[in-house]
């Protein structure tokens, strides 16, 4: 940008700090560490166009005799040098219920809110001269979780399920959820963020400092949910829009990972692996080392600063 | 009327489904159920089914009119389908035995290939979600007291059944009819009933209204009476326990939102809703003769809407307050201990921001509307003349002036050795503050008075002809978002997202690279009112009278103040307060985190700009001529 403006400004010239002064670089001879030549090699270019990888995991469990979760990912990259917009979605939904409406009520929100937002968000951007959305995203999302409701009373009545999606278009990532599968932020420097409250009892419990967090975690009432589609309402998601971090990850996971596997714990897997598959299925193993008491599910996006 | 004869018996009903909408195929007007229904319109529509008014063909002499509430069994499973059935059944055998006037009767219940159907009294009238949604206004205290009884009695009812109690589970606003007598008649027997516990406990009753024991599967008469309180919040609130989290009603304390509800029908509330179901009415006729005792106290006498006005209002005193010639509009601005502020007088004026004492004025030929700009020992601001003008911060020495063909009332901003301002002409204007010429214009279809919002590489603008604009500095224009009425407001941009109102009752949050919708909030009127960016939330007034306070990331409202009248300045956030004035002359001063008022001043006139702080030092100015200065 700099560069535009002193063109069209005339600004008197600065020295950009991305210029090397001669004579002082590569002085150093011995072979480069991957850390150092990753320093070197990418620290002050952008990566053009942004873009994310996305790696996933599931298993079952050691407990559990078969798999309720469904997960789905997808991501696509559109750029011409004018307007890059990279597009991503991925969904975890964590079934529940009796028979076999668990199973069918997480296929059938996981499938039902991948078709319709595509349809709605990803067709419109391949548009030639798309007109602009009469929906805000947020409210596209809230009505696909709406439609997603009514699927799953119909087709796995009795059967309810957690969705917990995340919609990237561009610098920002939407994120909506019922129940208590989670979103996280993990930043390169350690942080992990949560961005989703669970819709369970215990959660309430904390929030009105009748039990604490480590109570929650062996509370005998720590899987009754307050929210989960199945119920024959109008479900209100939470729906938030946040910047994406300009290096990091974004993780989806169902309780099977977070309830089992400290925050530490999946810190470590994560920042050890460039590919971010290859975290998920050290994380996958993880959970299960400590029991596997349900099924596990994650998606993990790594965005390449 | 003559009865349709040439129809062999029920007409076939299709079962096509819709599958990209998911909806089911309803019943067509004119369809004949059982041979003897016939359907005539939809009157709602539920997770299971449809629910239809219907003739009762039996009756050829008279219209008699019934509701027919539909269930379409699609389960995979045949046991559970055969449980939805059995569940639908229930319904139908509590509802014979039940005679209550806010009970509908039942006449008929039959099964037709995978649809049931059940034949109830139709009620004409209006399900009080319906009548929240009409208005944006709460209900006022004495209709719910008066329905609030009846439903009581009807619980009553219900809790006092032989053999079995009857617990209702499902009291909500939809489930609550009100006919045409004014009467209540509760709808929906036993939807919330086949729902099974799961490995994650059960679902049942409507999230929001629920007590926390019907979260894990118990349900008691306290049941009943915590939803019947929690509709009674939200019909004296209108605020939506579904939008919120729940058993969150402690946090919102009826009165906080709505001053005008007794602190009695409060307290009686707050019995009904506490989290421990022991701790509320111990059963619907005790809170029944609470709700009766305050009725009678009350009697019928209306409140009038006035008498509450000076709930918290305290005597505040300004520091001090000058006056100029005419009536000041815009916002000041506070620089190096000097306040500057324009006035209809046609001057800018230069007063000492810790006293108040003029130090010089600087004459235009228009009125001065727009906040000065302060940067580089210079004040910029423009002047109906159509002038940007240029003077010394310290002396109001003319410098330069660069001229536009319309009235100014854009506030300029500075960037990159230009300033940018917006004129009536149309145009959005980079002028060069070396060479005092301009470099670039951006044309648009109307009035630009909103201020532009400079990112580092993006200027952000709205115009009196429907649209918002984003440009590069080059001033070609990235892209365009149409909005339905004028957008006055000036934007601000954080963390990727541009905010801004519009005069068509929206506040926008789009994506600031693409222009995306991201969310929208509704408001009950227009807004020229701009954002001010709180930590997580967003800030704004609005036409409807309403000061809002939302969620940045998800439009979720945090608080709203009802003002007296329209807020059409910025609010200004400082420390831990907002200020802002309205279009009737009050100046609020309202807490940031609870939303709830500190204090209020009265000033002679209209106040339709901004406050402004420097050292604790609240300033704003004000249609009566004056600008006053306050302690925050």
């Amino acid at each position: 940008m700099n560069n535009i403006l002193k063109n069209i400004f005339k600004l008197k010239k600065e020295k950009s700090s991305e210029q090397f002064e001669p004579g002082v670089t590569m002085v150093q001879t011995t072979p480069l560490s991957e850390d150092q030549l990753k320093a070197v090699s990418f620290a002050n270019v952008a990566l053009r166009p942004p873009q994310f990888l996305i790696g996933c995991g599931q298993s079952v469990g050691l407990q559990r005799d078969h798999n309720e979760d469904t997960i789905f990912s997808m991501s696509s990259i559109l750029a011409d040098g004018r307007n890059d917009v990279p597009f991503g979605l991925c969904v975890v939904a964590d079934g529940m219920g009796g028979h076999l409406n668990g199973e069918i009520a997480s296929a059938v929100a996981a499938r039902t809110v991948a078709r319709i937002l595509i349809n709605k968000i990803y067709t419109h951007l391949l548009e030639n001269n798309p007109d602009p959305m009469e929906e805000s995203l947020q409210e596209t999302i809230e009505h696909a979780v709406n439609e997603v409701q009514k699927n799953v009373v119909r087709y796995a009545p009795g059967g309810g399920t957690t969705l917990t999606i995340a919609l990237i278009l561009g610098e920002q990532v939407t994120i909506a959820h019922v129940g208590d599968s989670r979103a996280y932020f993990i930043y390169p420097d350690g942080r992990i963020q949560r961005l989703t409250k669970d819709h369970s009892l215990v959660q309430r419990m904390i929030d009105l400092e009748e039990i604490t967090e480590a109570e929650a975690k062996n509370h005998p009432h720590r899987n009754v949910l307050l929210k989960a589609i199945g119920q024959a309402e109008p479900v209100y998601p939470d729906v938030q829009t946040h910047q994406i971090p300009k290096s990091g990850h974004l993780m989806l996971c169902s309780d099977g990972l977070w309830g089992v596997v400290a925050e530490a714990d999946l810190y470590r897997s994560i920042s050890s692996q460039s590919d971010p598959a290859l975290a998920c299925k050290e994380m996958i193993n993880l959970a299960n080392k400590n029991g596997g008491p349900d099924n596990i599910s994650v998606i993990l996006v790594k965005f390449q600063g | 009327m003559e009865l349709p004869q040439d129809q062999p018996g029920t007409r076939k009903i299709t079962e096509t489904l819709d599958n990209d909408t998911g909806t089911f195929l309803q019943l067509h007007s004119g369809v004949v159920l059982a041979e003897r229904y016939q359907i005539q319109d939809v009157i709602g529509v539920g997770g299971m089914g449809s629910v239809y008014r219907a003739r009762d063909l039996h009756f050829p002499n008279v219209i008699k009119l019934v509701a027919v509430k539909e269930m379409i069994n699609q389960a995979p499973d045949p046991v559970v389908r055969k449980t939805i059935v059995k569940n639908f059944e229930r319904e139908a055998n509590i509802l014979v035995t039940l005679n209550h006037p806010s009970i509908p009767k039942i006449y008929d219940f039959f099964s037709h290939e995978n649809r049931s159907y059940l034949v109830l009294e139709y009620i004409n009238g209006k399900d009080l979600e319906a009548i929240l949604k009409s208005s944006l206004e709460p209900i006022n205290e004495d209709q719910v007291i008066i329905w609030s009884i009846q439903i009581c009695d009807v619980l009553e009812y219900l809790h006092t059944h032989k053999p079995e109690p009857i617990i209702f589970r499902d009291v909500k606003p939809s489930n609550i009819m009100i006919n045409q007598s004014n009467h209540v008649v509760l709808v929906d027997f036993g939807i919330a009933k086949m729902f099974k516990t799961g490995q994650k406990g059960t679902m049942i009753g409507t999230e929001g209204y629920s007590p926390p024991e019907q979260y894990r599967g118990d349900a008691t008469l306290q049941t009943d009476i915590y939803a019947l309180g929690a509709t009674m919040h939200h019909l004296l609130t209108h605020r939506d326990p579904r939008l919120e989290t729940p058993f969150s009603f402690g946090e919102r304390q009826i009165r906080q939102i709505n001053p005008l509800v007794s602190k009695e029908l409060e307290t009686i509330i707050n019995t009904a809703l506490e989290y421990n179901p022991a701790d509320r009415f111990a059963n619907a006729s005790e809170m029944k003769a609470a709700l009766v005792a305050l009725a009678r106290r009350t009697g019928a006498l209306p409140r009038s809407g006035s008498n509450n006005l000076s709930l918290s209002e305290q005597d505040v005193k300004p520091l001090w307050w000058f006056e100029c010639e005419d009536e000041i509009r815009g916002t000041p601005t506070v620089d190096n201990g000097l306040l500057y502020v324009g006035s209809y007088d046609n001057n800018l004026y230069a007063l000492d921001a810790t006293k108040g004492q003029f130090l010089w004025k600087f004459a235009t030929k228009g009125g001065i509307v727009a906040k000065p700009l302060v940067a580089e020992n210079s004040v910029f601001f423009g002047s109906a003349d159509n002038k940007l003008y240029v003077v010394q911060a310290r002396t109001g020495k003319f410098l330069w002036e660069f001229l536009t063909n319309g009235a100014i009332h854009c506030s300029p901003k500075i960037a990159e050795g230009h300033i940018f301002i917006g004129s009536d002409d149309g145009n959005l204007y980079a002028v060069n503050i070396s060479t005092f010429q301009k470099s670039w214009e951006i044309h648009t279809g109307g009035p630009v008075r909103s201020s532009p919002f400079l990112t580092k590489d993006m200027i952000y603008f709205g115009c009196e002809a429907n649209e918002f604009i984003c440009s590069d500095y080059r001033g070609s224009i990235k892209w365009r978002y149409l909005t339905k009425r004028p957008v006055t407001s000036s934007p601000i941009v954080a963390d990727g997202i541009v905010y801004f109102a519009s005069q068509d009752a929206n506040f926008y949050a789009l994506d600031a690279k693409s222009g995306w919708v991201i969310w929208r909030f509704r408001m009950a009127k227009g807004s020229v009112s701009s954002p001010a960016l709180g930590e997580n939330s967003l800030i704004f007034g609005s036409a409807d009278n309403f000061l809002y306070c939302v969620d940045k990331s998800s439009s979720r409202e945090q608080w709203r103040y009802k003002c007296d009248h329209q807020v059409s300045g910025s609010p200004f956030i400082y420390k831990d307060a907002i200020y802002c004035g309205t279009a009737s002359g009050s100046f609020y001063s309202i807490d940031y985190a609870s939303g709830r008022l500190r204090w209020k001043f009265i000033s002679g006139g209209a106040i339709t700009g901004s406050a402004t702080a420097f050292n604790d030092v609240i300033y704003v100015g004000s249609t009566d001529h004056k600008v006053y200065a306050f302690m925050a």
